[in-house]
């Protein structure tokens, strides 16, 4: 570490860390020490820090999206077309989307429930429960699959309960839609959970003099209060189900045009060594996704505005 | 501003309770008790023969070896990138901190996928590196680099926020009064940040061991050569094998439990110590 490369300070009055930051306007009428894109630190080791920093990135996560932004046009527009335009493309984005949407609304839902209950309440087996909720994090998604995949089948524990009422969830987008729900729930939950906890008390107890009942007083005090965190929780849970794949296909039968997810085309395609084709369905999954995640903080945005009036 | 501490359920309380409990049970529990009831299925011997075979043994071989390279390398990454982020000033640091997270809403497929448009027989290097007599699609390397990526963010993002609330006062102090930069680091920023790196590590490696969307693409599917543990239990599900899939998956859950259990052990225990607003 170069040491050596910033001065150190004299001795005497206190500098402030970071000069020109958050020093106050006074300091600023000194002629400003910033040289170029950095201010000048007593710290050493930017410079090792940053470039390992940067080589990294560079290297394990920029050029690899460019490989991948690049690929796609390796036959033209025309080429990108043919392979979007498709329609079992088409199903398989359409499918990996929309039951992400849906799968996340749900967990809005329920995940709300679950936070509720671990903040609020206090009940025996709530530990063991909290816990409990961080298990899709840490649960390798392709044994999430199989196990999804053993109780939902026809002669499954689930499966054998729901098979004479005619309903079949494996190998169907029912399947699929249930192991999304499992994969999501965390994200809910651990976004509202800490807003609910520190929920100003004295707000709803006086919510409760002025003769609020409990049912007003969630509707009218908290679930407003919850809405940012609930919108965060639900783009996560969007963005992690929609590019899921260990957890979904063992259950969704694949079936083109009816239960193949948008992730196992990709594989598809890759094991026709269709790379073109590979990357074009990569590349405008992860657009799409930015783009949900970019509409979903605008929306956040325009929320909190409104909010602040 | 006082907040709302839990309380004693009562009447329709334990409605929503029940709810509550009813849906982990039902998304979480159910799964996990799967696992374990359809490994011992045929009895502990069916089971025991199931990991004893040398193929599991060489995928949980391979597993480890991955994550003994690959957790130390992005630990390596999240004390030099939150180094720089927290303790530091400059233009594009939200830039830089937005490119850091990438990797986590990218699909796994997609996090393998790249590493085949750069190394593989069709790729950017693919034929340059063949010419050298380099393999890394189908290898091991293919599967460390997916691994890595996906991984990349875990110890950099339970860094950057802790480092950045602690500020850089005790730092510049340590150097006023004349200390080296390392030793700085060493003895003053290590120490503060120490629990919340054995957080991320712990994060890191649980998915490091257990990813499988990425590293299925990158893998080939060898069975003894390039399957990791995740892999492994794909081929044997899919052959039918269910008692042997099941018997892997087993491991990899109770590596999943572990993980848990310390996790909630350094929440409980640090909670002051580790990065505010959990994801």
């Amino acid at each position: 570490m170069s040491a050596a490369s910033e001065p150190i300070a004299p001795a005497g009055p206190p500098l402030p860390t970071r000069p020109g930051l958050r020093a106050p306007i006074a300091a600023s009428a000194a002629p400003s020490r910033r040289r170029g894109w950095r201010e000048p630190s007593l710290l050493p080791g930017f410079a090792p820090a940053m470039a390992f920093t940067l080589l990294y990135l560079s290297l394990l996560v920029l050029l690899p999206l460019a490989a991948l932004a690049a690929r796609p046009w390796e036959h033209g527009w025309q080429g990108l077309w043919t392979t979007l335009a498709s329609p079992r493309v088409l199903a398989a984005l359409r499918l990996s989307f929309g039951l992400s949407f849906v799968a996340a609304g749900l967990n809005v839902v329920m995940g709300l429930v679950v936070a509720w209950a671990l903040a609020r309440y206090d009940f025996p087996g709530k530990r063991l429960a909290d816990a409990a909720v961080d298990l899709p994090f840490a649960l390798p998604t392709a044994v999430a699959g199989i196990a999804l995949a053993a109780i939902y089948a026809p002669n499954g524990w689930v499966g054998a309960l729901l098979a004479p009422a005619g309903i079949k969830v494996a190998y169907t987008p029912l399947g699929v839609l249930i192991a999304l729900i499992a994969v999501g729930l965390p994200f809910i939950v651990r976004g509202v959970q800490p807003v609910l906890k520190d929920f100003d008390a004295e707000v709803e107890e006086a919510a409760l003099t002025l003769g609020a009942g409990p049912l007003r007083r969630t509707w009218q005090l908290v679930l407003p209060a919850l809405t940012p965190s609930l919108i965060t929780g639900f783009s996560l849970a969007f963005a992690r189900a929609v590019g899921e794949y260990g957890s979904v296909i063992f259950i969704a039968g694949n079936m083109p045009m009816r239960s193949e997810i948008a992730p196992l085309l990709i594989v598809i395609e890759l094991e026709q060594f269709n790379y073109a084709g590979a990357a074009s369905i990569g590349l405008v999954m992860l657009l799409l996704s930015f783009a949900v995640l970019i509409t979903i903080n605008l929306v956040q945005l325009a929320a909190a505005r409104r909010g602040r009036r | 501003m006082r907040t709302s501490a839990p309380v004693r359920p009562s009447g329709p309380a334990w409605l929503l309770i029940a709810a509550a409990l009813v849906w982990i049970a039902l998304v979480i529990g159910l799964p996990l008790a799967a696992v374990f009831g359809e490994a011992f299925r045929k009895g502990a011997g069916a089971y025991v023969a199931a990991l004893a075979d040398p193929d599991a043994l060489s995928a949980i071989k391979l597993t480890l070896e991955v994550a003994a390279i690959a957790v130390p390398l992005n630990a390596l990454f999240g004390l030099a990138a939150a180094w720089a982020v927290a303790k530091f000033e400059f233009r594009g640091k939200t830039l830089l901190v937005s490119i850091i997270d990438i990797p986590f809403s990218m699909s796994p497929v997609i996090s393998g996928l790249v590493w085949v448009l750069l190394f593989g027989a069709n790729g950017w290097f693919g034929a340059t590196l063949d010419g050298l007599g380099i393999r890394v699609i189908f290898n091991f390397t293919g599967i460390l680099l997916a691994t890595v990526l996906v991984t990349l963010p875990f110890v950099a993002r339970e860094l950057i926020p802790l480092m950045q609330e602690q500020g850089t006062d005790e730092e510049s102090a340590a150097i006023t009064l004349g200390a080296g930069g390392l030793r700085t680091f060493l003895q003053v920023t290590l120490p503060n940040v120490a629990w919340a790196l054995l957080y991320g590590v712990l994060l890191c490696n649980a998915r490091a061991m257990g990813e499988f969307g990425a590293v299925s693409v990158v893998s080939g599917h060898i069975r003894g050569l390039t399957n990791t543990m995740p892999l492994h239990v794909e081929v044997l599900y899919n052959d039918y094998d269910f008692v042997g899939a099941f018997a892997v998956a087993t491991l990899l859950a109770g590596l999943a439990l572990v993980t848990l259990a310390a996790k909630s052990a350094l929440e409980w225990r640090f909670a002051g110590e580790l990065a505010h607003g959990r994801r």
